[in-house]
Order: C-alpha cells, then sequence, then structure tokens
C-alpha cells in the first residue's frame, strides 16, 4: 500500500464524521467521502500531499455532498412534487467551510452504525470496510470475489437499512454499548478471519484485509485503552497473523500448526501480542478474545511444536468453554487433550458432539477424529475418517491436506 | 460466519417441460425475474444463467491427447440442468429457501450446493 493510500484510509472515519455531524444524512455523505477519496488518489499523486490533507478531504467531500443534496431534493420534488420540500440551500444553509472536529474520533460512533445489528453480518463487513476503512466497492468486492455491481448494491442496501431502522449519530445508549461492542469486534474478527484463510492464490487481497483488521482494532484500542477484549482481540490477530509465512507453502498448500517452520514467525507480532494479552488478563475482566489471544500465545512461545505445553491449553479451554458456547471450542479443546493425556481421552471430549447438530456433519469434527485417530495407531478407521472430512469440507486447501492425509496412511 | 456461496442448479427434463401450460411457463419467467431481481437488490447475486436445451450440447473428451466430442448432455439422464445461479447466503437454509421459490422445485427439483473456497484453515 503506498503511503498516501494508508493516509487516506487513516482519515476516511475522521471526514465521514466531520461531514454527518455537520449535515447529516450519513448515507449520502458516506457517498461524498468515497469520491473525495478517489479525487486525492487521483490527484495528490502528481500534485502533492495539501499541507492539511483532512481539511482537504473535508472541503472536497462538502462540497460533493451538496451535489448530491441538490440533486436528492431535486429528484423529490419531481417525485413527489411538493414544493413545501426542503431546498437544498436549507439543507447546506451553513456552508462549504466546515470544521475539522478538532481532535474529536468519531470512529467508535461509526463503527457503532456500521455494525448495526440491524444488518446481516455480509453488510456489516461491508459497509465496515468502505466507511471506516475507506476501502473502495472495487477493492471490497475483489476481497470477497462478487461482481463489484453486487457489492453496491450491498453497501446501498445496508446504508438503507440504519436509515431504516432509525439509527442517528450518536454512542448507543449505555445499556446497549457492551452488546454493540461485541457486534463491532465480532465483525472486525470476521474481517481478519476472511484475510486470514485465504491462500497465496488470493494473498494479495486477503494480506489487506487481515492488516485492515488489525489497522482498525488498534484504532478502537487507542479510544478504548482499558478494554480487556479489545486489547485480547489485538493480541489474538497479531498473534494469528505473525504465523501467516509458514502456515502455507509457495504452492498454497496448507501447513499445519505442528509442522510450520518456526522460524518464519513474526517475532516482533508475538510479543507485541503476547504483552498485550498477559497485560489484559492481569488487568481486565476476562473474556472470550483475550482467552484465545492466550491459547495463541501459548503455541507462538513455544520453540519447537514439542515444547509446546499442552496442559496450559487444555486449561485455557477448560476457561474459554465456560465463557463461549461453541462447538469448535469443543473440537479444539479435544486435540489439545489428546496431545496433553492421550488420544483416548481426546476421543471422549469428542462424544457428546456427536449428539451436537451444529456439528454432526461438520468436517472438522471428522478432521479431529481423524488426527486422534491415527495418534491412537488405528490407521484404517483414520483414514476413513480422513476421506469423509475430505469430502465434507468446502475450502479446496483443507480438501487437499486431508487426502494428502488419507493417502499417508494407505 | 461470513457468508457462503451456493450454486442453485434447476432441472428440467422434455417431459415435466411439455407438460407445463402457456400460463405456468409465463409464471415460471416471473418467478425468476422477480427473484433475480430481488436477490441483486439485495447484493446476494454473484451470478444467474438459464441454459439452452440439451439438444445443443456437445460433450467433449480427451483420450491419449485425442479430442473427441459427441452429441448432447454427458450424463444419461432423462433430467438435465437447465439453468443455475451463484447467491451469497449466511447458511444453507437460506439458500434452500431461495430454491424453494422457484416453481422448478415444483416441476422436477433444484439441487442447491456450496461451491468451493480458496481459502482454508491450517489444522
Amino acid at each position: 500500500m503506498k503511503d498516501f493510500e494508508l493516509l487516506l484510509r487513516e482519515q476516511t472515519p475522521q471526514v465521514l464524521s466531520a461531514l454527518v455531524r455537520h449535515y447529516g444524512h450519513f448515507d449520502l455523505a458516506e457517498e461524498a467521502v468515497q469520491e473525495a477519496l478517489l479525487a486525492a488518489a487521483q490527484q495528490w499523486p502528481d500534485q502533492g500531499v495539501p499541507d492539511n490533507p483532512r481539511g482537504w478531504l473535508i472541503r472536497v467531500g462538502s462540497r460533493r455532498l451538496m451535489d448530491l443534496l441538490r440533486s436528492e431534493s431535486a429528484r423529490r420534488r419531481r417525485e413527489e412534487n411538493a414544493a413545501q420540500l426542503a431546498t437544498p440551500e436549507e439543507f447546506v444553509a451553513s456552508g462549504p467551510e466546515i470544521d475539522d472536529l478538532g481532535g474529536q474520533d468519531d470512529t467508535l460512533t461509526l463503527l457503532f452504525l456500521c455494525c448495526h445489528p440491524a444488518l446481516s453480518p455480509a453488510s456489516q463487513i461491508a459497509l465496515t470496510l468502505r466507511a471506516v476503512g475507506g476501502l473502495t466497492t472495487a477493492q471490497i468486492a475483489a476481497a470477497f470475489l462478487v461482481p463489484e455491481s453486487t457489492m453496491a448494491q450491498r453497501i446501498s442496501r445496508a446504508k438503507r437499512g440504519i436509515k431504516q431502522a432509525g439509527s442517528t449519530f450518536e454512542l448507543p445508549p449505555e445499556a446497549e454499548r457492551s452488546e454493540r461492542m461485541s457486534a463491532v469486534l465480532h465483525v472486525l474478527y470476521l474481517i481478519f478471519n476472511e484475510g486470514y484463510t485465504a491462500s497465496s492464490g488470493t494473498a494479495l487481497h486477503s494480506a489487506e484485509l487481515t492488516s485492515e483488521a488489525i489497522r482498525l482494532v488498534r484504532a478502537v484500542r487507542r479510544l478504548l485503552p482499558d478494554d480487556g477484549e479489545v486489547a485480547g482481540l489485538l493480541a489474538l490477530m497479531l498473534l494469528t497473523d505473525a504465523r501467516r509465512a509458514a502456515r502455507t507453502t509457495s504452492e498454497g498448500a496448507l501447513v499445519p500448526l505442528g509442522e510450520q517452520d518456526r522460524s518464519l514467525w513474526n517475532k516482533e507480532a508475538i510479543v507485541e501480542g503476547e504483552a498485550l494479552v498477559s497485560d489484559a488478563l492481569t488487568h481486565t475482566r476476562i473474556g472470550p478474545y483475550q482467552v484465545q489471544a492466550a491459547i495463541a500465545a501459548v503455541h507462538d512461545t513455544a520453540e519447537r511444536a514439542e515444547d509446546t505445553d499442552w496442559r496450559q491449553i487444555v486449561a485455557l479451554y477448560d476457561v474459554l468453554e465456560q465463557l463461549v458456547d461453541n462447538p469448535m471450542v469443543k473440537l479444539n479443546h479435544a486435540v489439545a487433550v489428546g496431545m496433553a493425556v492421550g488420544p483416548k481421552e481426546g476421543l471422549a471430549v469428542l462424544e457428546p458432539l456427536e449428539s451436537d447438530g451444529r456439528v454432526t456433519e461438520h468436517h472438522r469434527l471428522e478432521a479431529v477424529r481423524a488426527h486422534l485417530l491415527e495418534m491412537a495407531g488405528d490407521a484404517a478407521a483414520a483414514r476413513e475418517s480422513y476421506l469423509l472430512a475430505a469430502r465434507r469440507t468446502t475450502s479446496v486447501p483443507e480438501r487437499d491436506y486431508l487426502q494428502s492425509k488419507a493417502d499417508r496412511l494407505s | 460466519m461470513v457468508p457462503v456461496k451456493y450454486m442453485l442448479m434447476i432441472y428440467s427434463s422434455p417431459e415435466s417441460w411439455a407438460g407445463l401450460s402457456a400460463e405456468q411457463r409465463d409464471g415460471l419467467s416471473r418467478a425468476h425475474n422477480e427473484l433475480t431481481q430481488e436477490l441483486r437488490e439485495q447484493g446476494l447475486l454473484v451470478s444467474a444463467a438459464g441454459l439452452a436445451d440439451p439438444i445443443t450440447s456437445r460433450t467433449v473428451s480427451v483420450r491419449d491427447d485425442a479430442t473427441t466430442t459427441t452429441d448432447g448432455p454427458y450424463a444419461e439422464a432423462k433430467e438435465h440442468l437447465a439453468g443455475f445461479y451463484v447467491v451469497e447466503c449466511e447458511d444453507i437454509d437460506q439458500a434452500i429457501g431461495y430454491a424453494a421459490r422457484m416453481p422448478d422445485a415444483e416441476y422436477l427439483a433444484v439441487e442447491v450446493r456450496p461451491v468451493m473456497e480458496t481459502s482454508g484453515l491450517e489444522m
């Protein structure tokens, strides 16, 4: 990413907030900011970055917003043929020169709006990336492998959804704050995951999504430095992304954690992530992101795979299971028990999942079973399970990995 | 969960098609136009198309570097693929919901299957 692109993206939420605070009309203001960003991307490389980039963007964005408001009100007059509707001058009476909000950072308010519970996760993600992240519709569409027109529709629909829900540009009431905060963190987590799981074939876009998610969580953390779950999520992302270079081969094949070349791990990210999570666990209320980050830290700080402190990982999964009811957590718990105690004990942890409708047909249940059966020395049953898991997954690299595990057992 | 792409495969057969009245055929186009429009407005439609009659198909196979083509579809079944949608959904139940709205599901059947992703998690 070029320097001025990062600069533009960092300015996006500030510029948008300034426009919305001044004029309202979140949907049109968002449109106007995108056009200001585009104008900057075209003009700055040749003409140089202006002395006050934010002021420049706000000025260009306001002008564009007034154009949009004028055509909007003209359209409405035509449609409703009603003279009593507000004239554009009323909309824009305060003129184009509006102030930057002098240090007030509304990123959080914007995130709450984009991750509004009335929207589907797909819409929350798309709108967050555009309105807060400053990505273009084309970039978001490419990252999610859908046509640009589809993504454009999704974003305008999301904006309509917010309007219909009657949401205003204010922080949610205190009583809803923590639930709404979970939704924001979940969306950032999904953006990260989407980038992280992508294999080398789409590496260009995927690396951008993970770094974008990390950048946004850092922005939230600057505003909420005492929130343990924000710190936990940032730590989890850093500790997971630290393994990026080692998790796939140059051909895009998956390398399991135990076989990764740990010299490729990003030490700096591991140090930062570990410090963040230990600090959060000591000073704030415990939460699921912190515990997941702590588990990632145990993996990341083991010099060799065989040095991994599996007993501590089992203990952390015990804690995590108290906090969240998620069968995927139980699956990972079973793997950890298999490593810390033995495969039979691990298989026993899987048992309750056999009747859990959320995972009975999930490929990961079968993959974990296969792994534990292989550890237990039951090659024939392990092979069957690997083959079934390979058929059930909808991911090409996962299928290839599981198939190769089965092949090795025949 | 991040949305998954599903392919909705519409099956037809000469018999089921021949059995439709003119109103039913009109209704079929109307239902697909409406559904396509709705999916497009929701920002969920990745792609959709109807396929020409299998009488126009050529099936291609290569053996020992020699290419042969035969007329007609590969599968020797009475039913054939008549069209498809690729739609992003939260889960398979949402995709099943769209499939159930197609009159084709009433006349023959619509198959719903996830599209493979190029991404994956290390195990």
